[in-house]
């Protein structure tokens, strides 16, 4: 394996471009797990997948597999899913619910919150094992914090606090809470994961790259185009077919009404985009007219006004989520090795909102974020084939360079594209990235080696 | 309706058989408008997420086309400019174990095995599973009014699934 030095590795970026190893090499990839993933904030479930004493959720933070749990004190914890005897993977399930957890291999048990609970044969230890041993245990994740119910973890025991982290992308997360009528949502209606042979960056850059619908989508967007709004539909396809013609919008839509915003750590967002009357025919559908009625009644005027009129796109918190409020998509990103990524996609429930709402996100989740959806399968193909054309020997530099002449300081110590077609957003990611990786992020360069 | 008109309207197993065959060796073929020409006019296509998934309005699924959705998702499969399948699949099917498991008036739910072999660019998928067809007589010929995959890993990791089951 290569060794990257910090010097070799701030050659890889540049202003405006970044070399291919960055997406094809082994040794990079084991880097960014030590160096990203496995010290800086990730976020790892949300509370309402473990609302009950003994409710527990298995995961992953990079390629570690933990679990998230709720333990008897109320508390959330995360916890690594390896038994302290001799290593075997303790909780075999994604999820559910348990008193304890026990270790199939010789019956090890744990408390929900990772510590030893019983050891057979505890006898024949005598005083080799001390049951008080934080690390004689599913030893505990050193830091776990939540932001209005989204877990974040860090494997490493100090670092900046949370809400440094997340600066001011906290008010996407605000955003997808703020729109349930009673102030809480919760995960529901299943999940979609899916694969592909390429590296974990590609998926984020995806999400905030404004001028790839026109030539992804094409096919989806020529489909629908012509589509007779007259067949039968039980809503699901109106939904479908409304989105993938929004995907057609021209390069003026996008460069006049669009814009990204991007922050420190890697964070941005895409904005201004759809308005929710273009996207569920606000006005028109009567399920989104009885929802702004309950956010009303529970919020005040104002205040409903002030929700509704945040009108983000899709937020990226680095290295691992991107998300998006108005249809309630939450994506989780989970790299395998530089050349395999899966991606777990949930859908949130607005609580205190009209039931049939949640249709609307389902019928959403399919078309835009579905295994078998008529849009993502023409993205999945696309990081395919970055994978195989990242393996020539062409060009050894990516380029990044879109807008950057036009890109401008904003407020809360951001940065902004002149519209939503510059890749500010790459820029930034790879800012962040060079920061973590190199240790030069303050409050990082004590834990780097 | 009486037993009598039933018996004569209501498909029998041979003939679901031959309907099931057909449907395969279309698909294989990829002849996909011709495929969508046997749903009836106000038909789904159903492919769930998750095993035993009781409806696609609360929980999403690999695939759920309303009429108006199937007849998209047709339209682009026949398109040239569709990335995900250039270069093209090809696949192949084989429907065993028909039984019918409901004769409401005019109409039979059936259940079916099937296994997919699906080819595309140096890889191949294998799928399998059940198929749950509701077949009714229109105008003499059968349609499905609506069709439920149930593959036996739904709800596994998979990469793009862009051909029909
Ligand atoms: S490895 Fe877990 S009990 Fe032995
Ligand atoms: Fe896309």
């Amino acid at each position: 394996m290569p060794d990257y030095s910090t010097q070799s590795l701030a050659r890889l970026v540049q202003p405006d471009r970044v070399h291919r190893n960055l997406y094809t090499d082994p040794a990079i990839f084991a880097l960014e797990m030590e160096r990203i993933f496995e010290r800086i904030w990730i976020y790892v479930g949300h509370e309402s997948q473990v609302r009950n004493p003994g409710d527990f959720f298995a995961t992953r933070i990079g390629t570690k597999p933990v679990v998230m749990s709720r333990h008897s004190d109320g508390r959330v914890y995360v916890v690594h899913n390896q038994c302290a005897h001799r290593g075997v993977q303790v909780v075999a399930e994604d999820s559910g619910n348990a008193q304890e957890f026990r270790c199939c291999y010789h019956g090890w048990s744990y408390h929900t919150d990772g510590r030893i609970k019983n050891i057979p044969l505890r006898h024949a230890y005598g005083a080799r094992v001390d049951v008080n041993d934080p690390k004689l245990a599913m030893v505990q994740v050193p830091r776990v914090q939540s932001y209005r119910g989204f877990v974040f973890a860090s494997l490493a025991p100090t670092g900046p606090s949370l809400e440094d982290f997340l600066g001011h992308i906290a008010t996407s997360l605000d955003d997808m809470v703020d729109r349930a009528p009673d102030g809480e949502i919760e995960i529901a209606g299943g999940v979609f994961k899916h694969g592909y042979d390429g590296n974990w960056k590609l998926y984020l850059e995806n999400l905030l790259d404004a001028a790839h619908p026109l030539f992804v989508h094409q096919s989806s967007i020529e489909a629908a185009k012509v589509q007779d709004d007259a067949v039968a539909s039980d809503g699901s396809g109106e939904i479908a077919i409304r989105q993938m013609r929004q995907n057609g919008a021209s390069y003026g839509f996008w460069e006049s009404q669009v814009g990204i915003w991007t922050y420190p750590n890697g964070h941005a967002f895409l904005g201004d985009y759809h308005d929710d009357a273009k996207l569920v025919a606000a006005m028109k559908d009567p399920n989104f007219r009885d929802y702004i009625e309950a956010l009303e009644a529970k919020k005040g005027k104002a205040e409903a006004q002030r929700i509704l009129e945040v009108r983000r796109w899709n937020t990226n918190i680095y290295p691992n989520v991107s998300f998006m409020s108005q249809f309630q998509q939450f994506r989780v990103v989970h790299p395998i090795s530089v050349d395999r990524t899966v991606v777990y996609t949930y859908n949130f429930r607005l609580k205190g909102a009209p039931e049939r709402m949640f249709r609307n996100t389902i019928a959403f989740a399919n078309v835009v974020n579905g295994t078998g959806s008529l849009v993502l399968t023409d993205d999945l193909e696309t990081y395919g084939r970055v994978g195989v054309g990242l393996a020539s020997a062409g060009a050894e530099w990516l380029n990044i360079a879109r807008g950057a002449d036009t890109d401008k300081p904003d407020a809360h110590n951001g940065r902004r594209g002149k519209n939503s077609t510059s890749e500010i957003y790459l820029r930034n990611m790879y800012e962040a990235w060079l920061q973590y990786m190199t240790g030069t992020k303050p409050g990082l360069a004590a834990a780097a080696e | 309706m009486s037993a009598a008109v039933n018996a004569a309207t209501a498909p029998d197993l041979r003939e679901i058989e031959a309907f099931l065959t057909h449907e395969a060796a279309l698909l294989d073929e990829a002849r996909y408008e011709d495929w969508l020409s046997l749903f009836a006019a106000d038909a789904w296509y159903w492919v769930p997420s998750q095993p035993g998934q009781r409806d696609p309005f609360e929980t999403v699924s690999l695939m759920y086309d309303d009429r108006r959705l199937l007849e998209t998702r047709v339209r682009r499969l026949m398109q040239g400019l569709l990335h995900a399948q250039n270069p093209r699949s090809a696949a192949t099917r084989q429907v065993t174990n028909a039984a019918i498991l409901e004769t409401p008036p005019g109409a039979a739910v059936v259940r079916s095995k099937f296994a997919m072999v699906e080819y595309r660019r140096n890889a191949q998928r294998i799928f399998a599973g059940s198929y749950i067809h509701r077949l009714v007589r229109a105008g003499g010929a059968l349609k499905i009014a609506s069709k439920r995959v149930n593959l036996v890993n739904c709800d596994a990791e998979h990469g793009g699934l862009v051909v029909p089951f």
